[in-house]
């Protein structure tokens, strides 16, 4: 068995309103050595024994559906679970 | 003509849409749930607003997953109208029907109320019966209406006159070039945010966007009625 660890994020070129407004509140705070912040999505799946190549798979489902390639990038890790 | 109104579990503009159809342009119209397989009998798709699966993980990507948007897809490609409106917009865009994406508004807020809208281009089979850069009013109510798609493109959207409708005046989502709705390259397929089925009656909110459902009956019958 294996976990999947996924991380969604917007692309780079891409605005984060979310981000900002969060980033503006931590400033606001005193927290003002921070430069930039970026909320994504974290995704974690549990897969199954399987032949399948688990790498072929991953970006599989994650460029069917988990993301959307035009505006998200994503990136993953495997560890095996018990 | 006979229209269907697609429903995924969560839509809720579909009954608006149906109205629209029956009532106000007193075409053919059924109700066609996520699961059906098959489209061949309807003349016109039309993909309604809502919220379909909740917009979990992205709005329209779990509809995009269902079985009717196979033969959505193959409605689009024998040439059939294809109307996607708010969720619609973004499912038909997930669906690769149409670029781009439809980003959260850039205020964060979900905003609903009527906007003006320019007619950018009245030669597509959705907009025949505006003139050339006519403004009407058409109600918004979106969280997620910002269009965003690569520079690329945005200028191939451009060449090909493929943005219908832009925001007049003021911009209420922050989407690209002021872009409410765009249409595909063929011209069958026609995405966007505002919702013209709730502006058919002039008692209720105006009824300027009864002319782009006219639009597409008028060239229908112009298409299918040669006697």
């Amino acid at each position: 068995m294996k976990k999947v660890k996924i991380y969604v994020t917007l692309r780079e070129s891409i605005l984060d309103p979310q981000g900002s407004a969060v980033k503006g509140s931590l400033v606001k705070m005193g927290y003002d050595e921070v430069e930039d912040l970026r909320i994504g999505k974290y995704l974690e799946l549990t897969i199954g024994d399987t032949e399948k190549d688990i790498d072929t798979i991953v970006k599989e489902m994650c460029e069917k559906v988990l993301t959307n390639v035009v505006i998200e990038d994503y990136r993953y890790e495997v560890e095996e679970a018990n | 003509m006979k229209f269907a109104v697609l429903v995924f579990p969560g839509s809720n503009c579909d009954i608006d849409m149906y109205h629209a159809i029956k009532d106000e342009l007193g075409e053919e119209v059924e109700f066609v749930w996520h699961s059906e397989t098959d489209l061949s009998n309807f003349d016109g798709i039309l993909v309604p607003g809502g919220f379909s699966y909740g917009d979990y993980l992205r709005c329209g990507a779990m509809a995009n997953q269902s079985n009717i948007m196979s033969e959505v897809k193959k409605a689009a490609e024998a040439g059939k109208p294809v109307l996607g409106v708010c969720n619609g917009f973004q499912i038909l865009t997930e669906a690769g029907l149409l670029p781009g994406a439809l980003l959260r508004n850039k205020n964060l807020k979900f905003m609903c109320r009527p906007v003006q809208l320019k007619v950018e281009n009245n030669s597509t089979l959705f907009t025949s019966q505006y003139e050339q850069g006519e403004v009407i009013t058409v109600p918004i109510a979106h969280g997620e209406g910002n269009y965003y798609c690569d520079e690329e493109t945005l200028e191939r959207l451009k060449e090909n006159n493929q943005i219908v409708f832009t925001y007049s005046g003021e911009n209420p989502n922050g989407s690209l070039e002021d872009i409410a709705g765009i249409i595909n390259e063929r011209g069958n397929v026609l995405g966007m945010m505002p919702h013209p089925e709730r502006a058919v009656d002039a008692l209720v909110g105006g009824a300027d966007g009864l002319k782009l459902f006219k639009s597409i009956v008028k060239q229908w019958r112009e298409n299918h009625v040669n006697n």
